[in-house]
């Protein structure tokens, strides 16, 4: 894969959801190319297809009919198999609801999909070291997710995620659990991440996670409405809103 | 600004130099803009209006003058300190706009919503981009979040006018 080819690409993307009266179109017809590196939210109502959109990406879902490109390889006619490995090894995922292994302690959580994917536990173990450490989390490793805050859950999630070293992350809503401090905390990660040239596909409602992106897309009724580059056009006018000139 | 120096002398006579270094503190990104001579101004404004006086100077060192607040000075801050009065949001114009866009056609209301929605969203970006890289422990957070909570709500309030203007158009349209 050469450097100006879009790490993810779609093209002509429709989901369809149900039969008769329930039958909805949750993705109509998207076209999204996200080039390597690039930070990406995705905002809209409830029930917009955003989610199902991030779904169809990170082939959790398969779609209707359009095609699917990660990191130079089409994955929408891939097999259960395959997809399987490629969610392992490509794709990372942050959910709102954290999904860690109850049973499993902080470090454990992180380790296990580096352990799926076939590395040794000791280089398993070496880097949720690492990855604890860098959403600063080191003294809770041995923790179980019962003992730690929402905030803490969402990042040994995040951590969890970056096991594998994957191309993209996926993140659903990452901050719809948390209270403000916390969010902030996810947000300063998501920085980290960004400023490492790590690609990351967020849907959110949450206007601040928008905001930390390089480009916003809008959905609504399953279409792209708005797709807009946030990053380096500052307004320079902070100093206006409180109440000083800017 | 006038009311914020005096308030900063009341906790101990101080100079120029010194109130503009924690007015700085306080203010974090937004103080980096001011302008220093700004300070200097004010005290003398303050000293010619009997709410502060020069203690002490010296000579070599004019920014040096040690001011201190007077009994009326005292009063105004206090005075300052509990009153209820609260800056007024301006919606009103962007909202005659829409009215206005809506009646004459010469413009979608819809759009216009998105060009507001992507420049607060862009100020939004900048702002939060700030509040994460202030020092821990740093009093401008606060202001920073003041700023992230109002333009959160402001685009919240534009989504609310986007589904109203989406609706109006969908029953004019229909009918």
């Amino acid at each position: 894969m050469n450097e100006s080819t879009p790490l993810v690409r779609v093209r002509g993307l429709v989901k369809e959801h149900g039969d008769g009266e329930s039958w909805v179109r949750a993705v109509d017809d998207v076209d999204l190319e996200v080039p390597q590196g690039q930070t990406v939210a995705v905002m809209g109502p409830s029930g917009c297809g955003k989610s199902t959109l991030l779904h169809l990406l990170g082939g959790l879902e398969r779609p209707t009919s359009g095609e699917i490109w990660v990191a130079g390889r089409r994955t929408d006619g891939l097999s259960e198999r395959a997809l399987a490995r490629l969610r392992r090894r490509s794709i990372g995922f942050v959910f709102q609801a954290f999904h860690l292994v109850d049973e499993l302690t902080a470090a454990e959580n992180v380790e296990l999909p580096a352990l799926l994917a076939g590395r040794s536990p000791r280089a398993a173990r070496r880097r949720a070291d690492v990855l604890l450490e860098q959403v600063e989390l080191a003294d809770r490793a041995r923790h179980l997710p019962s003992e730690l805050s929402g905030g803490q859950r969402q990042r040994v999630a995040i951590a969890r995620a970056l096991a594998n070293e994957p191309q993209v992350v996926l993140a659903d809503e990452p901050t719809g659990n948390l209270d403000s401090a916390a969010t902030l905390d996810v947000l300063r990660i998501f920085a980290d991440l960004r400023a490492t040239g790590q690609t990351l596909v967020v849907v959110t409602h949450d206007e601040r996670v928008a905001a930390t992106a390089d480009r916003l897309i809008s959905m609504r009724d399953g279409m792209f409405v708005d797709d807009t580059q946030l990053a380096g056009t500052g307004t320079g006018r902070l100093g206006g809103l409180v109440g000083l000139e800017g | 600004m006038q009311d914020a120096v005096l308030a900063m002398l009341a906790k101990e006579p101080s100079h120029g130099y010194e109130l503009r270094a924690r007015l700085r503190r306080s203010l974090g990104p937004f103080g980096e803009p001011m302008n220093p001579g700004q300070i200097y101004v004010t005290l003398a404004r303050l000293e010619k209006a009997g709410l502060v006086v020069c203690e002490r100077s010296d000579a070599e060192k004019p920014d040096r003058k040690v001011y201190a607040v007077t009994p009326a000075g005292q009063e105004r801050v206090a005075a300052w300190l509990t009153e209820v009065g609260w800056p007024k949001p301006d919606l009103v114009e962007f909202h005659l706009k829409l009215v206005a866009a809506a009646a004459s056609r010469l413009a979608d209301p819809v759009e216009l919503v998105a060009a507001q929605r992507r420049e607060l969203l862009r100020t939004l970006r900048e702002a939060q981009q700030s509040a994460l890289s202030e020092p821990p422990g740093s009093p401008a957070t606060a202001l920073l979040e003041g700023v992230v909570l109002r333009l959160q709500a402001d685009l919240r309030w534009l989504d609310a006018c986007e589904r109203g203007y989406c609706r109006r158009r969908d029953e004019s349209e229909d009918a």
